[in-house]
C-alpha cells in the first residue's frame, strides 16, 4: 500500500491528467446537483415554508391549489379526524406584478398566498392589502415599502418585510392574510371567486408522535375520498414539472457517474498496461495479486478524494461568487458529500476493469527480458 | 511445510521436464533435469544461451511450474502447487536476482529492499533493521537513499542481492549476475554473492557462461540443449 501511495506522491505528473478529469467531473456533479436542488427549491421553497404537516385538496383538484376548494363543512370533518392538531385554511392566486417606476410591459411573476397561518420564517401575518414578499423580489428592486399593482384589476399591496425561499413553480410569493388575498382574488378572477369561510386547500398540523403520511390517509378515508391529502413533502414533489426535472437532472447525473467509471476504467487499465513489468517483477517476488489490486484501487480512491475536495471547494467558491437569483444554483454539504461518494464507488468499479488484466500478468515476465 | 533440517537440500530436481508450446511445434527446455543442492552450497549453472538455465532456475524458483518431474525446495515438494501456493514460496522460501536487473524506479534503493516486507510478512521495525543491515553489507549505506537511477549498475545489482535476502531464502537463484557489469565490477559482485551466501549459510544457483566466475562457487553444473551434461 505504502508502495502505491509513494508513486502517487513521487510521480503526480503521471497522475495529472486523470486527476483533472476526475476533478473536472466532480465538479461537474457537484453542479449538476446543486442546480437540481436550486431548481426544486424555486419551484417547491413556498410548499415547504407552509406551517403544516399535511396539505388538504379537494379529490377532483388532481393535487392543484387552482382547482381545489374546501368548504366549512369539510374542514370541520378534517378537524375532526384522530390526528389532526390543527387546520388552517389557504389560497392561492398566480398573477403579474408592477412597479410604479416600471413600464405596463414589465410585469413580474407573482404568486399570492393567503394562509390563515404564517408561513415559517414569518412571525405574523401583514394587516389588511399588505404582503410579506418572497426575497427574490429584492432584485427587481422591491423594498419594504413598495407598492405592487397587481393583476390586471391593479390591486395594490405593500410589501411590509421580506422571507427566504418561498417560491413557487419559480415565482416569487406574496404572503398576504386571507381577507387580502380573497379580494384580490375576486378583484382579479371573478370567475374564481370563493365565498367567506371557503379556501382552496388545508394545511394540518398533526399530532405531536402522528405520522403525517398515516393521518393524511386518515382525513380521507373520513372525507369519504371527497379530499386528497398529501405530506408537506408529498405535495412539493407533486407540483407539475418537479418529479421531469428531478428525473431528468437524475439521469444526466448518471450519466456523469457513468463516464467516470470509464475515465477511471481506461485510465488504470492503461497504467496496468504500461506496469506490466513492474507487476511482474513485484510478483517475482512475492507479491500476490490481491495486494497489487488493492494498491491500484488505494490510488484511485486517493486521486478521487482529492478532485472532491477540490471541486468541492471550487463548487462552494463559484456559489459564492455567482450572483444570487441570476442561476437557481444551491451548493449543500449534502450535495457535495453525494457527489464525493459517488466518484469513489465510480472509481472502485473503474479499477475492477484491470484486475484480470493485472491477474493475467505473469511472474515469468520478470525473467523474460534480456536473456 | 516440511522440517527443514540441515540435511534436508536446498533444492532438489528430480526428472523435471519442461516443454514450451510454440503455436504448433514445441521447445523442450529442459530434459529430464536431476540436480539437487545442499544446504548452504552455491552451484554454478554454466552453458550456452538457450541451453535452458533461465528455464531451471525460474522452476526452482517458484516462477514456472514443470510440465513434469518433482521440485523440492527446502524439504517443500511445489510440483503441484497452484499459483497462490507459488505465490507463498516465492514470498517465504526462495529469492530471486534477475538478469535484468528490476528495480521499482520510484522507490529508494532501500524502499526497494522494503518492498519484500511490504508485499509479504509486514514486519515492520525488524525488517527496516533487516534492510538496513544488508544495504551496509552491501556497501550501499550512503546510498539508501538514492533511487535507481542515481545509482550505478554495480550498485543496482548488489541492491538486487539485497532485496533477494530480505525474506531470509533458503535458496537465492542468480541469472547472469554479472552479465551486464564489466569483468572487474562483475568479478566484485560475486566475491560480495559468495561472502553473504557463507556469512548465511544460503543455498545459491549462480547462472553464468563466464568460467571465471566459478571459482566462487562450490562446484559446476553444465547445462547444453536441456540436459545437465557434466556436475
Ligand atoms: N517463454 C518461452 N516460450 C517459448 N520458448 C521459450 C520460452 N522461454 C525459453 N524458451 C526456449 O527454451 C529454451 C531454453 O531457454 P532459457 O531457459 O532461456 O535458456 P538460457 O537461459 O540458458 O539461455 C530456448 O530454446 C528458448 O528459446
Ligand atoms: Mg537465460
Amino acid at each position: 500500500m505504502k508502495l502505491a501511495l509513494r508513486e502517487l506522491r513521487r510521480r503526480p505528473g503521471r497522475f495529472g491528467a486523470a486527476g483533472l478529469i476526475l476533478t473536472l467531473i466532480a465538479l461537474l456533479l457537484m453542479f449538476l446537483g446543486g442546480l437540481l436542488d436550486g431548481l426544486i427549491r424555486s419551484s417547491t421553497g413556498a410548499m415547504y415554508a407552509l406551517d403544516g404537516d399535511v396539505v388538504v385538496y379537494t379529490a377532483s383538484a388532481e393535487d392543484s391549489f387552482l382547482r381545489s376548494r374546501i368548504e366549512p363543512t369539510l374542514r370541520s370533518t378534517v378537524d375532526g379526524v384522530d390526528g389532526v392538531a390543527s387546520s388552517a385554511g389557504i389560497g392561492v392566486v398566480q398573477l403579474g406584478a408592477r412597479l410604479a417606476d416600471k413600464g405596463p410591459r414589465d410585469l413580474l411573476d407573482v404568486v399570492v398566498f393567503g394562509p390563515e397561518a404564517p408561513p415559517l420564517g414569518v412571525d405574523a401575518l401583514p394587516g389588511d392589502g399588505e404582503a410579506i414578499a418572497d426575497t427574490t423580489l429584492q432584485e427587481q428592486g422591491v423594498q419594504v415599502g413598495t407598492e405592487l399593482s397587481v393583476g390586471p384589476a391593479r390591486s395594490t399591496l405593500t410589501v411590509v418585510g421580506f422571507v427566504e425561499d418561498t417560491q413557487y413553480l419559480g415565482q416569487a410569493a406574496l404572503w398576504t392574510n386571507p381577507e387580502t388575498w380573497r379580494t384580490v382574488l375576486t378583484d382579479n378572477r371573478p370567475d374564481q371567486q370563493l365565498g367567506d369561510g371557503v379556501f382552496q386547500a388545508l394545511t394540518v398540523r398533526v399530532d405531536d408522535g402522528a405520522v403525517a403520511a398515516d393521518v393524511a390517509d386518515a382525513i380521507d378515508i373520513a372525507t369519504g375520498r371527497s379530499t386528497a391529502s398529501l405530506t408537506v413533502v408529498a405535495a412539493a414533489e407533486g407540483l407539475p414539472g418537479v418529479e421531469q426535472q428531478t428525473a431528468t437532472f437524475n439521469q444526466i447525473i448518471g450519466v456523469t457517474v457513468g463516464i467516470a467509471v470509464v475515465v477511471v476504467a481506461l485510465f488504470f487499465a492503461l497504467l496496468t498496461v504500461e506496469r506490466a513489468s513492474l507487476y511482474g517483477v513485484l510478483k517475482a517476488v512475492g507479491a500476490r495479486s490481491g495486494t497489487l489490486f488493492g494498491g491500484l484501487v488505494l490510488q484511485a480512491v486517493v486521486l478521487s478524494a482529492v478532485a472532491c475536495v477540490i471541486a468541492g471547494s471550487a463548487a462552494i467558491a463559484l456559489d459564492a461568487v455567482i450572483p444570487p437569483g441570476s442561476i437557481p444554483l444551491r451548493i449543500s454539504g449534502t450535495r457535495i458529500g453525494q457527489s464525493a461518494v459517488f466518484l469513489l464507488v465510480a472509481a472502485v468499479i473503474g479499477c475492477a476493469f484491470s484486475l484480470r488484466r493485472l491477474l493475467r500478468v505473469d511472474p515469468a515476465s520478470a525473467i523474460g527480458s534480456g536473456s | 511445510m516440511n522440517v527443514n533440517g540441515a540435511s534436508v537440500p536446498a533444492l532438489s530436481l528430480q526428472r523435471v521436464r519442461k516443454v514450451y508450446a510454440m503455436g504448433d511445434s514445441e521447445v523442450v527446455a529442459l530434459d529430464d533435469v536431476d540436480l539437487e543442492v545442499a544446504p548452504g552450497e552455491i552451484v554454478a549453472l554454466v552453458g550456452p544461451s538457450g541451453s535452458g538455465k533461465t528455464t531451471l532456475c525460474s522452476i526452482a524458483g517458484a516462477i514456472l511450474s514443470p510440465t513434469s518431474g518433482r521440485v523440492v525446495v527446502a524439504g517443500t515438494d511445489i510440483s503441484g502447487f497452484n499459483p497462490k501456493q507459488l505465490t507463498a514460496v516465492r514470498r517465504d522460501l526462495v529469492g530471486f536476482v534477475f538478469q535484468s536487473v528490476n528495480l521499482v524506479p520510484f522507490l529508494t534503493a532501500r524502499e526497494n529492499l522494503l518492498v519484500v516486507d511490504e508485499i509479504g510478512k509486514r514486519t515492520g521495525a525488524p525488517a527496516r533493521a533487516r534492510a538496513d543491515q544488508l544495504l551496509g553489507e552491501l556497501g550501499l549505506a550512503d546510498r539508501a537513499k538514492n533511487l535507481p537511477a542515481q545509482l550505478s549498475g554495480g550498485q543496482r545489482q548488489r541492491v538486487a542481492i539485497g532485496r533477494a535476502l530480505m525474506n531470509d531464502p533458503k535458496l537465492v537463484l542468480f541469472d547472469e549476475p554479472t552479465s551486464a557489469l564489466d569483468s572487474k565490477l562483475g568479478m566484485a559482485v560475486m566475491e560480495l554473492i559468495q561472502q553473504e551466501m557463507k556469512a548465511r549459510g544460503t543455498a545459491a544457483i549462480v547462472v553464468t557462461h563466464d568460467e571465471r566466475i566459478t571459482r566462487f562457487c562450490d562446484r559446476s553444473v553444465h547445462m547444453d540443449d536441456g540436459r545437465i551434461t557434466k556436475s
